[in-house]
């Protein structure tokens, strides 16, 4: 009992002291958080990426059937009490299969954003760091890799060495990494000019340690703004490749090869067409709006502008 | 400017020599083997290295790539794997059909996309500025084979008014059938360009000058229209340059969804032969397309804006 007592009394003044210098500081490190909270749609948009993140977590415990199991007797049926948003032409569950299928596409975004910022922030700091001919090299490869429509290059790639989840996120990292390491080349520029950076060299900082401890935290926000942008292109195109048949493989269903199965039966079924499209509409744009109020967060020039 | 353009056309040089390459190289560093992805799991190993040879797969790789460079130069894009037509006759059949479908979205895109941006910019965060940015929104987020779905849905299946598939015959029969095609690709880039337009107004709107202007007591009307909006639509040529690869890649799967001729119809009909010439020969075509819109955007980006030049 006398344990709690004791630890009072003696953080009190610690504590204390803390209190009145943690103020400001908090404030300050979560002006953009702040900010971020005023903007109604960011807010709904993070809520509805939470709740879908949640349901692709959890997909195993929350589909209400098996989404391969088929049941010839009760096949492409309407809503009904049993089958929610109703069942394919297989007779398998929509809702099993939208909900299995969210968390197919939210891996493979996760994963291709996750690589492609990791990699594409790297080589831009690199390259802002470093400057002369090795600045000149990346770019003009990552300029030329952005003229190669996406889509194309990944029917190509998966056409020639076959179909695998691993292909197909390699490929949509490969696509946005350009896109990465140029935004982050941008803002490392400006964060190298700063006196601090200076010091860190002239007091003898190696490479890497000014890179990863001093530059990198700099330009945190719009990795951050890039990648909520880049999780809805992503997800986009799982989807298209998905539904052009190069994407997730059947019976795996993502909401890309479940409108390709409706488009199929589009007379009979358009219900296999309009759910997935809904949950892939609904966290594209949740995603996308995000984006947005983030990088309105972390610019107050932009926020300026609009009042 | 002769200048400007000149070094212009020069860098464009190394970036389609460094794209072609990057082509060639990805299909040979990712993982996989082609021989083995056309002919199936269960080919002989006499098949798939008899295959190989055809495809000159079992040369080393400096030789393939020193072909491959050769080919391209002659303006050889290879030979369909499955057919043995030259990819290059292949792609000129179908070339005009994307070209017209692509430059009739742009049109569209820029008609309904630049109005409603400006628009939305002249009465920043008023009602009809908070729905032009949700609906652009929706455009920018909504994939492309989606969209088409939906308006197959719509305005074939339930209203009747056009036909979701084919080319059509005739004048108006082509142009009947191109309505829900353009659309489909057009309202995504208005999405694009109403951002770009109103972000574009908005900051003309708050320069200096135009404050000048208003405050010297020229009328709101002719400061707006005279002054802001020349200035404001100069950056949004630009959209055009950056959203053209997302423009390609959306026509190539709108074509497959109305079932329409075009290179998308070609590159998507490859996947069933998993003719990967094909689609390289497409590739390298619209990765050097991409090139030249660039750089034509650029050089009268820089005619209208004589500021880049010294830059």
């Amino acid at each position: 009992m006398s344990e709690p007592v004791l630890k009072e009394t003696v953080s009190t003044p610690v504590s204390e002291a803390m209190k009145e210098q943690k103020p400001p500081k908090k404030r300050h490190k979560h002006a953009e958080w702040t900010a971020f909270k005023k903007s109604r749609l960011g807010m709904f948009g993070l809520v509805i990426l939470v709740i879908m993140s949640f349901i692709a977590i959890a997909a195993q415990f929350l589909m209400p059937y098996d989404p391969l199991a088929q049941d010839v007797a009760n096949r492409a049926q309407g809503m009904t009490a049993d089958h929610w948003l109703g069942t394919d032409p297989l007779g398998r569950d929509i809702l099993s299969r939208v909900i299995l299928g969210s968390q197919t596409s939210l891996f493979v975004g996760f994963v291709s954003v996750a690589i492609s910022t990791i990699a594409g922030g790297f080589i831009g700091m690199l390259a802002a760091y470093k400057g002369g001919w090795l600045d000149d090299i990346l770019m003009r490869i990552l300029e030329s890799i952005m003229m190669i429509p996406l889509l194309l290059f990944g029917l190509m790639i998966i056409v020639a060495l076959g179909s695998s989840t691993t292909t197909l996120i390699m490929v949509i990292s490969i696509g946005l990494m350009p896109g990465v390491a140029r935004m982050a080349r941008g803002s490392a520029l400006e964060v190298k000019e700063k006196e601090y950076i200076k010091a860190a060299i002239s007091l003898g900082g190696g490479n890497l340690r000014i890179i990863m401890r001093h530059i990198f935290p700099n330009i945190l926000g719009p990795l951050l703004v890039i990648s909520t942008l880049h999780m809805s292109s992503a997800i986009r195109i799982e989807a298209s490749l998905s539904f052009l048949g190069v994407g997730v493989q059947p019976p795996t269903p993502t909401w890309g090869n479940m409108i390709q199965e409706g488009f199929q039966y589009i007379t009979s079924t358009p219900g296999l067409i309009i759910f997935p499209g809904l949950a892939l509409l609904i966290v594209s744009i949740s995603f996308n709006v995000m984006g947005d109020a983030i990088r309105d967060a972390f610019d107050p020039h932009i926020k300026h502008q609009r009042k | 400017m002769i200048k400007y353009v000149t070094r212009r056309l020069l860098v464009a040089i190394p970036t389609i020599f460094i794209t072609i390459s990057i082509i060639f190289f990805s299909l040979r560093i990712l993982p996989g083997d082609p021989a083995l992805a056309i002919l199936g799991e269960n080919a002989s190993e006499e098949a798939l290295q008899n295959l190989r040879e055809q495809l000159g797969l079992n040369l080393p790789v400096w030789q393939q790539y020193i072909h491959y460079i050769g080919d391209l130069l002659r303006g050889d894009l290879g030979e369909s794997i499955s057919s043995g037509t030259p990819v290059i006759q292949m792609i000129q059949e179908n070339f005009g059909s994307t070209i017209i479908l692509s430059i009739a979205s742009i049109m569209l895109g820029c008609l309904i996309g630049i109005p409603v941006g400006i628009l939305s910019a002249l009465r920043p965060n008023s009602w009809i500025d908070n729905f032009v940015r949700f609906i652009s929104m929706i455009w920018v987020s909504v994939p492309p084979f989606l969209l088409g779905i939906l308006l197959i849905l719509a305005f074939s299946l339930k209203l009747n008014l056009f036909p979701s598939m084919g080319a059509g015959e005739g004048i108006w029969g082509t142009i009947h059938h191109m309505i829900l095609p353009t659309f489909t690709l057009g309202l995504i880039l208005s999405g694009v360009m109403m951002r770009f337009a109103r972000a574009s107004m908005l900051e003309e709107i708050n320069q200096d000058y135009i404050r000048t202007a208003k405050a010297k007591g020229i009328p709101i009307n002719v400061v707006i229209f005279k002054h802001a909006l020349r200035n404001s639509l100069i950056p949004v040529i630009t959209v055009i340059g950056i959203d053209i690869t997302a423009l390609i890649s959306g026509a190539v799967i709108t074509e497959t969804i109305f079932s329409r001729p075009g290179l998308g119809s070609l590159a998507v009909g490859a996947i069933m032969t998993r003719d990967f010439a094909i689609l390289q020969g497409c590739l390298v075509l619209f990765a050097v397309l991409v090139i030249i819109v660039n750089l034509l955007v650029d050089i009268s980006y820089s005619i209208v804006n004589p500021k880049i030049k010294q830059s």
